[in-house]
């Protein structure tokens, strides 16, 4: 058995099979991820850049710090995003519970974990198209910024362009990935993935649907917390 | 049989292994909140640039543990986590050179370009009124939203 395994491993790159070993499809999705990665990154980055070379910039506490049903002129920053934080890290949880439920064939489980990742993803929608309305509410929206500089001085379109671009990709992200997880759970149901014999398809869902999550870590940190 | 075990105990595995990723995760995340909340009451320069290179540190942390467990990378074989990793590697120039770019653009209108460096130094009580201006049309279509803000004639 060993020296079988010793073997494979040795010859990954001798040809009949896949040197990454894995299916063709994830390889690609990984790829593709990759690129994603570089999309989100050089938004990012152009964000950090702009933030290093002006002066003064608004101060996150001071913009989003209101949430659902709140009276006017709450002073809560943190707490909404914190719940949207929270909702993707859960819903991220089931969704590895499904593609664990898939590898095992168990179908209910799958299914289970996957309604519930849609309803996390839809929560984590609904919270974005929130805030989205409360901060245009205000005056906030593609080249109108309300907001002054933490300092005083009066800010430029730059922070609300740069939030609402890069938000807005991710949200947009977010809800392709739950358009995929609704075509997973429709193909679960009407048993697709038992006639194959195997669930992989939904890990591919499941590495989307990780990215989002993965991305998200990085929007929260950069627009909310520093 | 022994095969049925040996996939109970497997299942088992990935379980306790998500459980745990699950705490970590939001471990550093209560953590992350609760350096940002700490913050708020802090205005000397280091000690913010101190907390936020935290916050980052602890961001790449969490990064970590959604890539190697629940995008599942760490339990794949070694060309595949190159094929990933190596190329991603450009992140470090990116942000370095971008960041230190930046930098140095306001350094140098800093120094050369007094406009840029007065604008920043006075206070406003308001939103200017200049991007409004170029607003000028959606801002009425709004009606009333921000009509109360001042118009100059000039």
């Amino acid at each position: 058995m060993s020296t079988t395994t010793t073997a494979t491993t040795t010859k990954l790159w001798g040809g009949g099979k896949s040197p990454f070993d894995v299916e063709y499809g994830k390889l690609m999705m990984w790829y593709f991820l990759m690129s994603d990665a570089l999309t989100f990154g050089a938004f990012l980055i152009s964000y950090g850049t702009i933030r290093f070379s002006t002066n003064g910039w608004p101060d996150p506490n001071k913009v989003f710090k209101s949430y659902p049903f709140a009276a006017e002129g709450v002073n809560a920053p943190l707490v909404f995003v914190s719940i949207m934080t929270f909702i993707l890290i859960v819903s991220s949880v089931t969704m590895v519970l499904a593609v664990q439920a898939g590898k095992e064939m168990k179908k209910k489980a799958v299914a289970i974990n996957l309604i519930l990742t849609i309803i996390g993803g839809i929560a984590f929608l609904s919270c974005q198209a929130w805030e989205w309305n409360h901060l245009h509410s205000e005056g906030a929206w593609w080249g109108m910024n309300p907001f002054l500089n933490a300092d005083g001085s009066a800010s430029s379109t730059n922070f609300t362009n740069y939030f609402f671009t890069i938000t807005g990709f991710h949200g947009f992200h977010v809800l392709s990935g739950v358009v995929i997880n609704i075509v997973m759970l429709i193909m679960t149901l009407t048993d697709q993935f038992e006639k194959r014999g195997h669930y992989l398809m939904i890990e591919k869902a499941g590495l989307y649907w990780h990215f989002v999550d993965l991305v998200w870590v990085f929007v929260f940190t950069c627009f909310y917390l520093i | 049989m022994s095969h049925t075990a040996t996939h109970e105990d497997h299942s088992a595995e990935v379980r306790k292994e998500v459980t745990k990723v699950t705490i970590i995760l939001s471990v550093l995340t209560v953590i992350e909140l609760a350096l940002g909340f700490y913050m708020m009451g802090i205005e000397a320069a280091g000690t913010r640039l101190l907390i936020k290179g935290t916050i980052v540190i602890l961001m790449l942390a969490k990064a970590f543990y959604i890539v190697a467990y629940f995008m599942h990378l760490k339990h794949e074989v070694k060309n595949l986590i190159m094929t990933v990793c190596v190329p991603l590697c450009i992140f470090f120039w990116f942000i370095t050179a971008f960041l230190i770019d930046g930098n140095s653009f306001r350094n140098l209108r800093n120094t050369y370009d007094p406009h840029f460096k007065e604008q920043s130094t006075i206070k406003v009580e308001k939103k200017e009124v200049e991007h409004k201006e170029a607003k000028e049309e959606k801002v009425e279509k709004k009606e009333g939203l921000q009509l109360d803000a001042p118009r100059t004639a000039d």
